[in-house]
């Protein structure tokens, strides 16, 4: 398969770029944050996003959705980065979507899909626990219990956990933290008894939760996919995620790349404008090398992914990996280049650095997957 | 794409195939060890092995030392999509090129562009056949990174030029049987209007060669003078004082094949090389922590170029790439590969000093490794390359 995007894929970006840059740009997250808005994204943008088709992207036709796949996933993503739209898209279409769609029972899809295509039900997946993200050290506990299981544990960076209508947990039910068997992923109620939600107003002004669970208790239909087994389908729905999260970066990073040319090209110094000293332009000609090869790099893992590829595994990683240093080269050189004006919180720059980070931290940084290539690759 | 191009398409993949595994020595589908190993064709080459001929043999008489020029110029005329396949089969079972040359990577490109009908009949078949080897006359030893600025002189005398001056850094000129060379014909001209591409034979009366020792104790390039040689005008390829033209077109290409230079995740990974001097623990970790991170990085960057030189194959295919692109891929895949290097070194400690040893296959990793130092400096440096693209792909201003 060629390594560039369909005609159709292109219209898709071409609709959700025209959508996303008219009704929410970066303004638009800054009055969110200003007014300290409490669902912390617009409700009425989701239901646009919901009759254009984007919440049901990844939900099979038969339940209401378009049954499209990582690729285009990667293509709203990446335009949601360039404007830093906060969207329920990753937690609730990317996320929840693939879990349920990978691992659910008929009953399960039946119940939950058709509402994350019509954008009225809202999901979230519950994962970290510790300050990394680690989900093979998954601790939380699932403990028979009766005709279910009782759920005690913390969760942390849980994106859309203060306004989901569902929570996917991945839990405990055998073995121990660092083992692959033992882990199952339920379907919770976030109303249920014993659950106590805390809203984290974050660095980038996007949105997550802390969740707690207190003798939380569920019964055995609530179980995705195979109680102890739930391991590799998390894996599975991580990794979507994480291509998604890295199309989202290199949205990012070519924006505050054009913005950061753009500057170059308009601000003078000495006389002259400041793209005519080589020591900014040499930078800036790798900083686009950099986003160009980073940009093959996930389109790349996407394709595997829709493949169902053996390697996805190892070219997600490589994107998540790069995506997370071009972002955080990008940003940087982002500010430093728009000198004092990239300090202040007048100027979008620092939006983007904000995120960035975030970005890094979602579903492991470079550094871990970095470590998830060697390890696969056996040293 | 209709189905019915991509069954074709598969059913080219299976026939390819079958035939490299029935026609590729398994001697050819070993990783180089030596300069031996690449076969360069021409009129004084020799085969350094059985298997190494029967394989060129085989590709030229199926026209794919070439596959993708016209098969009326002793190409194999696949399409892009065929080119693909071939390479990703030859991949897979890593078998090795059957010819490597000058004349393939870029005389060839530049004269299927520029030449006339006549140049191409004449050259190209000899180039697929691996009858002559081509060198390239550009730099000059006041002409390095301002190549435009070069003075070899070739003056007018009734149907023929006159060509005296010296050219630097002339890769392999040694063994070369013709010469594609950057001469000035128009002294009067501004530096980029007044120069000539042109081609002749390294027999000619006046052409001398001096190989130069570099600091990998090899000589790949050379000197090379003229003292009034004479070439005739038909000689040119595109327009008399129109050469820089072609020698923008040809330098994309020689750009090109130097940002794929070096093996590129293929063969054992870096890791493992390093694991073999070095040791692993229990859990099969390298032993030096802050090494294998070196390495994990390297192989990140390394897999996502592998995948942006796909998509840029792509890209030109659809028509999508831009031109100058090929300076930021040459940047960065010769940037990687001296990354490579270093951490290969510093994997074989002192495994990796000796320079003569038949242990050390002659020092075959220390000169390797010094080898590649050059890879940002020839064919335009690296900030060469970040000139161009801050130039022509960002439009930065007074670039």
């Amino acid at each position: 398969m060629a390594l560039i995007l369909t005609e159709e894929q292109s219209m898709l970006r071409d609709s959700a770029r025209g959508l996303i840059s008219d009704k929410a740009p970066v303004s638009h997250l800054r009055q969110l944050r200003d007014s300290k808005d409490e669902t912390g994204f617009s409700r009425e943008l989701w239901k646009t996003f919901a009759e254009m088709g984007f919440s049901g992207l990844l939900v099979p036709e038969q339940f209401g959705g378009s049954g499209l796949g990582a690729v285009e996933a990667g293509i709203v993503m990446e335009e949601i980065g360039r404007t830093l739209m906060p969207s329920p898209f990753l937690a609730t279409s990317v996320l929840a979507a693939s879990a349920l769609s990978r691992g659910g029972s008929e009953a399960q899809k039946s119940q939950h899909l058709p509402g994350i295509a019509d954008g009225s039900l809202l999901a979230a997946l519950a994962v970290d626990e510790g300050a990394k993200h680690r989900p093979l050290q998954t601790n939380m506990q699932a403990v028979r219990s009766g005709n279910g299981f009782r759920l005690n544990g913390d969760k942390a960076l849980v994106v859309d956990g203060h306004t989901a209508g569902l929570l996917i947990v991945a839990a405990r039910t055998a073995g121990s933290a660092g083992e692959k068997n033992g882990v199952t992923l339920f379907l919770v109620d976030p109303k249920a008894k014993g659950i106590a939600t805390e809203r984290t107003i974050m660095v980038d002004a996007h949105n997550a939760a802390r969740i707690v669970f207190d003798n939380v208790e569920v019964d055995a239909d609530s179980v995705l996919g195979e109680v102890d087994q739930g391991y590799p389908l998390l894996e599975g729905v991580l990794n979507v995620g994480r291509g998604a999260v890295a199309s989202e970066m290199v949205g990012l990073s070519e924006e505050v790349f054009g913005r950061t040319v753009a500057y170059l090209k308009e601000r003078k110094q000495f006389g002259k404008a400041i793209g005519e000293f080589q020591a900014l332009q040499h930078r800036a000609a790798q900083l686009y090398i950099d986003i160009e090869i980073t940009r093959a790099a996930v389109l790349k893992a996407l394709q595997a992914l829709d493949a169902g590829a053996a390697s996805a595994g190892s070219a997600v990683a490589v994107a998540k990996a790069r995506a997370g240093t071009t972002a955080t080269l990008a940003v940087q050189e982002g500010v430093q280049m728009h000198g004092g004006m990239g300090m202040t919180d007048q100027f979008d720059i620092g939006f983007f650095m904000k995120r960035a980070r975030v970005c890094q931290e979602l579903f492991g940084d470079s550094n871990f997957h970095a470590e998830q290539l060697a390890r696969a690759k056996g040293y | 794409m209709p189905d019915l191009e991509k069954a074709d398409l598969e059913k080219f993949r299976t026939e390819t195939r079958a035939w490299l595994e029935q026609n590729c020595p398994p001697e050819m589908r070993k990783p180089l060890t030596s300069n031996d190993d690449t076969f360069w064709g021409g009129r004084n080459a020799k085969f350094s092995s059985e298997p190494q001929r029967v394989w060129f043999e085989r590709m030229r008489d199926k026209g794919w030392t070439v596959p993708h020029w016209p098969k009326e110029y002793g190409g194999g005329g696949l399409d892009g999509e065929e080119a693909k396949i071939l390479r990703q089969e030859m991949a897979a079972i890593g078998a090795r090129q059957p010819l490597t040359s000058f004349g393939i990577s870029m005389l060839g490109p530049a004269l299927l562009q520029y030449g006339t009908e006549e140049q191409k009949r004449e050259h190209l078949p000899k180039i697929t056949a691996g009858l002559i080897r081509w060198c390239q006359g550009y730099s000059e030893p006041n002409a390095g990174s301002d190549l435009a600025s070069l003075q070899t002189r070739a003056e007018s005398d009734g149907d023929d030029f006159i060509i005296n001056g010296q050219k630097i850094w002339t890769s392999y000129a040694n063994y070369a049987d013709w010469i594609f060379c950057l001469v000035r014909t128009d002294p009067a001209a501004k530096k980029h209007d007044g120069i000539s591409f042109i081609l002749f034979d390294m027999t000619s009366k006046g052409v001398s060669t001096k190989p130069i020792l570099l600091i990998s104790g090899y000589s790949p390039f050379c000197e090379t003078f003229f003292d009034n040689v004479r070439v005739p005008k038909s000689h040119v390829v595109g327009t008399i004082n129109r050469g820089w033209d072609v020698a923008k077109y040809l330098l994309q290409h020689e750009r090109a094949m130097i940002s794929g230079m070096g093996e590129r995740g293929v063969g054992r990974p870096l890791g493992q090389i390093a694991a073999d001097s070095i040791g692993a623990d229990e859990q099969g970790r390298l032993e030096d922590a802050v090494l294998r991170s070196q390495i994990a990085t390297f192989e990140v960057d390394e897999a996502a170029l592998v995948a942006a030189a796909e998509r840029a194959v792509d890209l030109a295919k659809a028509g999508q790439a831009h031109p100058a692109f090929s300076s930021a891929m040459k940047y960065y895949g010769t940037e990687l590969n001296k990354r490579r290097y270093e951490i290969l070194m510093s994997a074989g400690g002192i495994d990796a000093l000796e320079w003569e040893s038949e242990r050390s296959h002659g020092g075959a990793r220390p000169r390797a490794w010094l080898r590649t130092k050059a890879n940002s400096i020839e064919g335009g440096t690296s900030e060469v390359m970040l000139g161009i693209v801050a130039k022509r792909i960002l439009d930065l201003p007074g670039a």
